[in-house]
């Protein structure tokens, strides 16, 4: 893989997490356990559906074939994505959604800090902006699963599995494919290695503040990163695109 | 408008009420005639007391209701970009909904009272937010006509005697500037485009228009406790004033946008300067206030549940919080 | 199992460097970080605001309406405490 597909292909992983996992959030609106929450997560989402249309608009330019942000994020097919597992899983109870929230934004904060020194100039400037969104989102999330686990029984248990149900997800984050390598090695970009030891440092620490055991590494799914997704993206995708496919070449 | 029950009469005669004096009452009144402020813990009547928890707290729901009709189509927004101004403009309703019952809690009544009253089904909201949104043209309808409409009667209240209230409505009328263009933005889209966009806005328009001309409420002479609130200085115009005063905006903007608004009746009256529009299917608007427009129960409904199942969590951060504080006391 | 809501807080903004915080709203809490942040995500959402106090309603101490006239009018027939009170002489500068 040469350095400018690789490049390319990057730009686009990080639109397609920053859209998927606000697309989910989305699909949340007029639903959160209280009026503050429901402001708080609207923030959250809009931060998303930003960064997901700076990171499509640079990545059009990167492709040279003139799609901007809505063809790439609304005119792929569903193994064109190439977001994690772990965000496209369905939203759950508020306890799940929270720690979706945590285990990414534990590592996507990582990622931002270290892609802010990267070489591609687009990116770390785009990751720079992004940063300071992820870092509040992550205190914000966080507190709310210490919440969850240290505050009742039934909390508790809810976070807890919440926790173990969607650790087998994490793993994917941190497996380096051909992408990743070669970002890394051409444009200074992260050491997976290393983010993976500081995220299970975060990770570690706000479980064990929420009381919460930090699960057994097992069996870890995979495959978002490649386009092979769980059944859940293509209803998610088919929805979100129903306008665009219906009604082709239309301005909105 | 946002709190059309309002018209219906306060059947309660607490006892408070028995003990205000005449002269309490005029006194009351010479504050208000001379434009001054009401504020949270000066002396008010029982009555106004009343009718202002009801018309905020009916206002808030509206808003938080309101947040629905909307949400149907955020996650099928045709671009990212209107995916993101149509999740700003949600959040401000339930910014505006959060406002209003901070506004509220003012006069004494909890937001788990007022909440309460609209789970229950007792409280009511806008009827307009019992219609449902079909296409994404409705999103437009919304924002043009329904904010259009809701614009009306929010200017004048944000000269309303009750301060809080006024306050609320000052930063709801400074946020909501944006809601009502961005709606006829989507209409100009849509009806500089395709046939099948273009028939998609006029659709909207057909089913909106009437619902929209519903949101002032009842016709004056049905309107009976309009005139106190009118005295109070809640309530500034009336309901018909406010009604005509939509249409004569609103019928030139349709033009405009090249669609046909569906009333065989209405003509421009040279000599009045206003246009004369036909009559509004009352029985319809009873209905959908007695709980029977296509969305009632299913608005309702998703309420409830969005209630139930934050109940763990809210009770969760309770104990967390009560726990925090033992721990900092000790 | 306990079922009242979250306690309210009062929320004050400064809207930039150089002002006073000034009362915005109120916003329900059950801690005292929640507070804050319920408080930044809905009165500061477009950029209202480069600090934000936050206080439990029922922290707040306040003058009674019913005693505001033994409480205010005293100071009002202190005129000689504003400066338009003094004449100043024709020709005197920097005064």
């Amino acid at each position: 893989m040469n350095k400018n597909d690789a490049l390319l292909a990057y730009a686009l992983r990080l639109g397609d997490n920053a859209l998927i996992l606000g697309q989910r959030m989305v699909e949340l609106v007029a639903a959160y356990p209280e009026l503050e929450e429901e402001l708080a997560n609207a923030n959250f989402a809009l931060d998303y559906i930003g960064q997901a249309r700076m990171f499509y608009a640079y990545a059009g330019e990167l492709e040279g074939k003139g799609r901007d942000e809505d063809d790439l994020a609304l005119l792929r097919d569903e193994n064109e994505y190439r977001n994690l597992l772990l965000i496209e899983q369905p939203n759950g109870h508020f306890g799940d959604s929270i720690a979706k929230l945590v285990l990414f934004e534990a590592f996507y904060l990582r990622q931002l800090e270290e892609l802010v020194h990267c070489a591609d100039k687009r990116i770390a400037e785009i990751a720079a902006r992004a940063e300071k969104e992820i870092r509040y989102h992550l205190r914000h999330n966080t507190q709310w699963l210490i919440r969850l686990g240290d505050g009742t029984e039934e909390s508790h248990a809810r976070a807890q599995e919440a926790v173990d149900n969607l650790w087998r997800f994490t793993g994917e984050m941190f497996a380096a494919d051909e992408v990743d390598n070669v970002f890394e090695n051409e444009f200074d970009g992260p050491d997976l290695y290393r983010i993976r030891e500081q995220w299970r440092e975060t990770v570690a620490a706000v479980l064990e503040e929420a009381t919460l055991a930090m699960p057994e590494d097992a069996w870890m799914a995979s495959g978002g990163k490649a386009g092979r997704h769980s059944e859940h993206l293509g209803y998610m995708i088919a929805e979100m695109q129903y306008l665009q496919r219906a009604h082709p070449g239309a301005s909105w | 408008m946002y709190t059309q029950g309002l018209d219906q009469k306060d059947k309660s005669a607490p006892k408070r009420e028995q003990l205000e004096t005449p002269e309490q009452l005029e006194a009351f009144q010479a504050r208000i005639d001379a434009e001054e402020k009401i504020e949270a813990k000066d002396w008010m009547p029982e009555a106004y007391r009343r009718t202002l928890i009801r018309q905020i707290s009916q206002h808030a729901h509206s808003e938080i209701i309101g947040m629905q009709p909307e949400g149907n189509w955020l996650t099928r927004a045709p671009t990212l970009k209107r995916k993101a101004i149509l999740l700003a403009k949600i959040q401000d309703e339930a910014g505006h909904g959060l406002y209003l019952y901070s506004a509220g809690e003012t006069l004494g009544v909890s937001r788990d009272q007022m909440v309460a009253g609209l789970l229950s089904g007792k409280a009511k909201y806008s009827s307009i937010f019992n219609y449902p949104t079909l296409t994404w043209a409705d999103i437009g309808a919304i924002g043009w006509l329904v904010d259009g409409a809701a614009i009306m009667n929010q200017i004048p209240l944000c000269r309303c005697s009750y301060g809080p209230y006024a306050r609320a409505m000052v930063r709801i009328c400074k946020e909501e500037s944006f809601h009502q263009r961005q709606g006829f933005d989507i209409l100009r889209v849509l009806c500089a485009g395709t046939a099948g966009q273009k028939a998609m806005a006029q659709d909207a328009l057909n089913r909106w228009w009437w619902p929209s001309l519903m949101m002032f409420g009842p016709n004056d002479a049905d309107s009976k406790h309009s005139a106190q609130s009118m005295a109070w200085k809640i309530k500034r115009f009336s309901n018909d004033e406010l009604r005509q005063k939509f249409v004569d905006v609103t019928v030139p903007q349709a033009e405009f946008l090249g669609l046909q608004v569906p009333d065989d009746d209405l003509v421009f009256d040279q000599e009045s300067g206003h246009y004369r529009f036909g009559e509004i299917d009352w029985q319809e608007f009873i209905e959908v206030i007695k709980g029977n427009g296509p969305c009632n129960r299913q608005r309702l409904g998703k309420r409830r549940k969005a209630h139930d199942d934050g109940e763990w969590v809210r009770e969760a951060a309770r104990a967390y919080g009560e726990k925090q504080a033992a721990k900092a006391a000790a | 199992m306990s079922n009242k809501e979250w306690p309210l807080y009062e929320v004050f903004i400064r809207s930039k460097s150089g002002l006073s915080h000034r009362h915005a709203g109120s916003i329900h809490a059950a801690d005292d970080q929640m507070a804050l942040d319920h408080a930044r995500d809905t009165y500061t959402r477009r950029s209202e605001g480069v600090s934000i106090w936050v206080v439990r309603s029922s922290q707040i101490v306040a003058s009674d309406p019913a005693e505001s006239a033994a409480f205010f009018e005293p100071a009002e027939d202190k005129i000689y405490r504003h400066p338009t009170f003094y004449e100043i002489p024709e020709g005197v500068e920097n005064l």
